[in-house]
């Protein structure tokens, strides 16, 4: 019952948002929704619900971990949201990068879209069928696509268009998996074949293996186009850069870890299988590709929010990566999954305030955010820090898990590289964000206050990942063990 | 039942070559439309030794929805735009014509070499499916405006269908419907999509869609 | 040799003349009015041959021979075509390609004879000519090959033999793919339209007919009759796939195939009424359409 709460809820959510007539009223029926979805997750932690749907739907530990942070990063992104579709409320804008004017999406189609958003990615992470979540990864792209459309102009168009496409046809391939997939379980028996994840992993290897190598190949690439994996990532800068911050902060925390959720699925069912290193041998090869391919973009990067974008993909790469090393590396991956979570939303957060301070996405014309935003600053400066695995913060203990997976099993060839594509990310990243933190900031530039609700939940998502980096609490740890377990870690 | 199913294929194929050699996007609409209640078919012709009623039903609301209501959209938003109607390719039709079947040719040669599972009662139709999959994904790349990548989309959908039909015959039909319902919403939003960029360029040709870069 | 296969090329040489009348007929017919008499072409070829020629005073002996070579060689390949189930006089193991090479030596005649003018107006129909048939060989050879390896005779008249309901039941889709070319193929050959235009006269719009603007008398009724022959020749072919009546009797087989061929004219005539001429553009769009129709046929036939 309270799984299929967890969608129900923020869909009559979207409902009601869409109903009602005031706008205070449907950003209210936002936070209400976030926080009943917020206390549901919480309550399965210390309650794990049982399977419905003869077992379609159920929540494991790799769901349960993807859940939760799924759910908290909404619940901070709702409440800054509030501010900003606050000061977002005017008719039309003017277009800071060229001279237009455009109007918004009206608040409805926000705030609606955005529960659906949150609906469609818990069906994600508690889809026990393949097939539901496939219908569930298809229908988060399709409820995300009207949020990147929000502010109307003809970029943020020819974003979501890409994002549209592309997605939808990688996750067409990913389809195609699915009936490869089936085909591989079958294997010349005629009876109908459950595509429910505990009974193919119990066929194991009484599988087909061509097929299922097959049906791997085109989860990995389907599912990896919309996690951002290098090649296939090239919606990822668009979208992120042309959506509000809001959005992309989901986009990136939430969306990408959703998708990392099918691949795992499929790792998962390939570990039964026998072909474990096979899927592991390619989610190393595209990790390392995504890190490397991120870090070229990220030395030139003119556009903040495109930079992070490209550090999303970056460390959609360290997630594979870390998978594909197996043992220890899958406990540093599953951390990392929720620290990078944490930082990438305080990240694009905190880019939303700047950006509304000072109304341009170039780098080079951002200076001072320390003496214009101070708060922001502050954030600003420790988002950095942490999204660079600097200590004491999170992302350093998870990063730091998986180089000492790769050096225990000898493959001091990927140590190398892995380290060298960090440091260059790291040598790109300081020098854009410590020259937009410091400096003076240009004269014409009015002191901005910072209304509570842009900088409490950043605040607190800081909080959290430094948290992480010094304590991990038990019932976490007891997660995150039981999700690299079923991913044939330890 | 194999000569229907075969007759069916050589239909599947047929649409395709025309899908690469037509000009007009109205044609092109109506021939996605004829490809899609050919594939409604499909599952009665395999399933004709057990038929059931959901199978009726399945079938029935997979022409309506592959055959009617997705070009019907298509059609609307066509008709709504003020823009020229021809394909306006990159490559050019003639050459895509005549590498459909060689295409095809390559398609046979590639699932000769797969082992199938034992079902498969027809050898035509992995190797068309294969076909019709490629085809999409070259409308997709090869197409320069948005309304046919969406027709692209929709045949690519048709093929990895095909492929459903062939190998994973007794698929829930919740399931199903779920695949078609995603589909529908999407090509519901594309079209949507689409709208909008006419309103806000004047035209839809994504080659022209180059304004973010790097 | 036998009695039936010189029965049915003197019945192509008295009745080829009739198709076009046939064809003009329907075409009357659907613009209203009566037309011309279904023998009128008898009537023109006897005043044409009681006519002199004339001759331009740059033209070689390539202008007098083409059209006696045309006529030449579309006679040869009325003995390789085999008609109502019966064999032809000539038939031998590959002898469709001694056919379409018969048919393109006629071509080519024609074309250096209309070269041979130096005008530039038979010069552009010569080169548009050759282009499209260019185009369309591909088709017509291909489709050839996919109904050798569905017969598995390499013969025409093997093949045509052996085109029966039985194997139109068996490789249904194959044949009517290879059909699909043909008709494509005869439609292009004989310059019809959707490819030609036999009646225009405009310099936008001919192709074959420009070419042989500037024969008269006796060569020109040697083109006519040429023109008949090669209508009837590539339509026995078609019908003879289409219409798989082989009961072994010639009395039941014959009949049957001349109803084909006079309804393959009227069939034509119906599509000239109801078609424009294409865009000179689209045309190779429409031919390498018929050869991609032959590659899957034989694609197919072969998997």
């Amino acid at each position: 019952m309270i799984l299929a709460l967890v969608v129900l809820v923020p869909v009559l959510g979207a409902a009601s948002a869409a109903l009602v007539k005031t706008s205070a009223l449907r950003r209210a029926a936002l936070i209400l929704a976030a926080a009943v979805h917020a206390v549901l997750t919480g309550r399965m932690w210390f309650v794990r619900p049982e399977p419905i749907f003869h077992g379609w739907l159920g929540l494991d530990d790799l769901g349960l971990l993807f859940l939760s942070v799924t759910s908290g990063l909404f619940l901070c992104a709702a409440v800054y949201a509030v501010g900003y579709l606050g000061r977002e409320s005017a008719a039309t804008h003017s277009d800071f990068e060229e001279n237009i004017f455009f109007a918004n999406a009206p608040e409805a189609v926000f705030i609606g879209g955005l529960l659906m958003f949150l609906a469609t990615m818990s069906l994600v992470t508690i889809s026990q069928n393949l097939g539901i979540l496939w219908v569930a990864v298809e229908a988060t792209t399709l409820a995300s696509a009207p949020l990147i459309y929000f502010h109307r102009h003809h970029r943020s168009l020819e974003a979501t268009w890409k994002y549209l496409l592309i997605c939808s046809v990688g996750i067409a391939l990913a389809l195609l998996g699915n009936f490869f997939l089936v085909a591989a379980a079958s294997n010349g028996h005629s009876e109908s074949t459950s595509l429910v994840l505990s009974d193919l992993i119990r066929q194991g290897s009484k599988m087909n293996m061509p097929w299922l190598k097959a049906a791997f190949l085109f989860f990995l690439v389907g599912y990896g186009t919309k996690m951002g994996l290098a090649p296939l990532h090239t919606w990822l800068p668009d979208a992120h850069s042309e959506s509000p911050s809001v959005v992309s902060a989901l986009l990136s925390g939430a969306l990408l870890n959703c998708a990392f959720l099918a691949i795992l699925r499929a790792q998962q069912i390939c570990n039964a299988a026998g072909l474990g290193s096979f899927g592991r041998d390619l989610l190393v090869l595209f990790g390392l590709l995504s890190i490397g391919w991120a870090g070229i973009f990220i030395l030139q990067q003119l556009d903040y929010k495109r930079l992070l974008a490209y550090s999303s993909v970056e460390h959609m790469g360290i997630l594979a990566l870390g998978v594909g090393l197996g043992g220890a590396g899958a406990f540093g991956s599953m951390l990392h999954a929720v620290n990078h979570s944490l930082t990438k939303g305080l990240l694009f957060l905190v880019a939303g305030n700047i950006l509304a301070a000072y109304q341009t996405k170039e780098v080079t014309n951002v200076r001072g955010v320390l003496r214009v935003l101070p708060i922001s600053g502050v954030l600003w400066i420790a988002g950095f820090l942490a999204i660079t695995a600097m200590p004491p913060f999170g992302t350093f203990l998870s990063e730091l898990t998986i180089v000492k997976a790769m050096l225990d099993q000898g493959r001091f060839v990927v140590a190398v590289l892995f380290l060298a594509l960090l440091s260059l990310i790291f040598i790109g990243m300081s020098r854009t964000v410590l020259a937009m933190a410091q400096g003076r900031p240009a004269d014409k530039l009015t002191p901005v206050t910072e209304t509570w609700s842009a900088v409490a939940t950043p605040i607190l998502l800081a909080v959290a990942v430094l948290a992480l980096g010094v304590y991990l609490p038990e019932g976490l740890t007891t997660v995150l063990r039981a999700a690299a377990r079923e991913l044939g870690g330890q | 039942m194999t000569n229907s199913v075969d007759t069916i294929m050589v239909l599947l194929v047929l649409t395709n070559l025309v899908l690469l050699g037509s000009s007009r996007m109205a044609t092109c609409i109506r021939v996605v439309a004829i490809q899609g209640i050919a594939l409604g078919v499909l599952p009665l012709l395999f399933a004709a030794d057990v038929l059931e009623i959901h199978l009726w039903v399945l079938a029935l609301i997979i022409i309506t929805m592959k055959g009617f209501v997705f070009p019907g959209l298509l059609s609307r938003t066509l008709r709504e735009l003020n823009v020229i109607r021809e394909v306006e390719p990159f490559i050019g039709y003639g050459i895509s014509m005549f590498a459909g079947p060689l295409a095809l040719g390559l398609c046979f040669w590639i699932s000769s070499g797969w082992p199938l599972p034992a079902e498969i009662s027809s050898s035509l139709v992995v190797p068309v499916a294969l076909f019709t999959t490629m085809t999409g994904l070259f409308l997709i790349v090869s197409r320069k405006k948005a309304l046919t990548q969406v027709l692209g989309y929709l045949v690519l959908e048709n093929g990895i269908y095909s492929f459903g039909v062939a190998l994973a015959r007794r698929q829930p039909v919740v399931v199903e419907l779920g695949i078609l319902l995603d589909v529908f919403v999407a090509v519901f939003v594309m079209g949507l999509a689409i709208f909008h960029i006419n309103r806000e360029f004047d035209h839809i040709d994504t080659d022209r869609l180059s304004s973010l870069r790097s | 040799m036998t009695v039936d296969s010189l029965l049915n090329v003197v019945l192509a040489l008295l009745l080829a003349p009739m198709l076009p009348g046939v064809i003009n007929r329907t075409k009357s017919f659907f613009a209203g009015r009566n037309g011309p008499p279904i023998l009128q072409l008898y009537y023109d070829l006897w005043k044409l041959l009681g006519k002199g020629a004339v001759y331009s005073r740059t033209v070689t002996w390539i202008f007098k021979a083409g059209p006696i070579v045309g006529l030449a060689a579309v006679l040869a390949a009325l003995l390789l075509v085999p008609f109502g189930g019966t064999n032809a006089i000539v038939a031998f193991s590959g002898d469709l390609v001694l056919l379409a090479y018969l048919l393109g030596l006629m071509r080519f005649w024609t074309v250096i004879a209309a070269l041979d003018t130096g005008s530039a107006f038979e010069g552009m129909g010569a080169s548009r000519e050759v282009t499209f048939s260019a185009l369309a060989e591909p088709a017509l050879l291909v489709g050839l090959v996919a109904l050798v390896y569905s017969t598995g005779q390499w013969s025409l008249s093997g093949i045509l033999g052996a085109v029966g309901p039985d194997l139109w039941r068996q490789a249904g889709p194959v044949l009517f793919l290879v059909a699909a070319a043909l008709v494509v193929v005869f439609l292009a050959e004989n310059a019809r339209i959707p490819v030609d235009d036999p009646n225009t006269h405009l310099e936008l719009t001919m192709i074959h007919e420009v070419m042989v603007l500037d024969h008269s008398g006796p060569d020109f009724a040697f083109i006519l009759y040429g023109a008949a022959l090669k209508l009837w020749v590539l339509g026995a072919i078609l019908v003879g796939l289409v219409v798989p009546v082989r009961t072994g009797r010639t009395w039941l087989d014959l009949p049957a195939a001349l109803a084909g061929m006079v309804l393959l004219a009227v069939l034509v005539g119906i599509i000239e009424s109801i078609m424009a001429r294409l865009r000179l553009l689209r045309v190779p769009q429409l031919l390498l359409g018929a050869a991609a129709f032959s590659i899957l046929a034989l694609v197919l036939i072969r998997r």
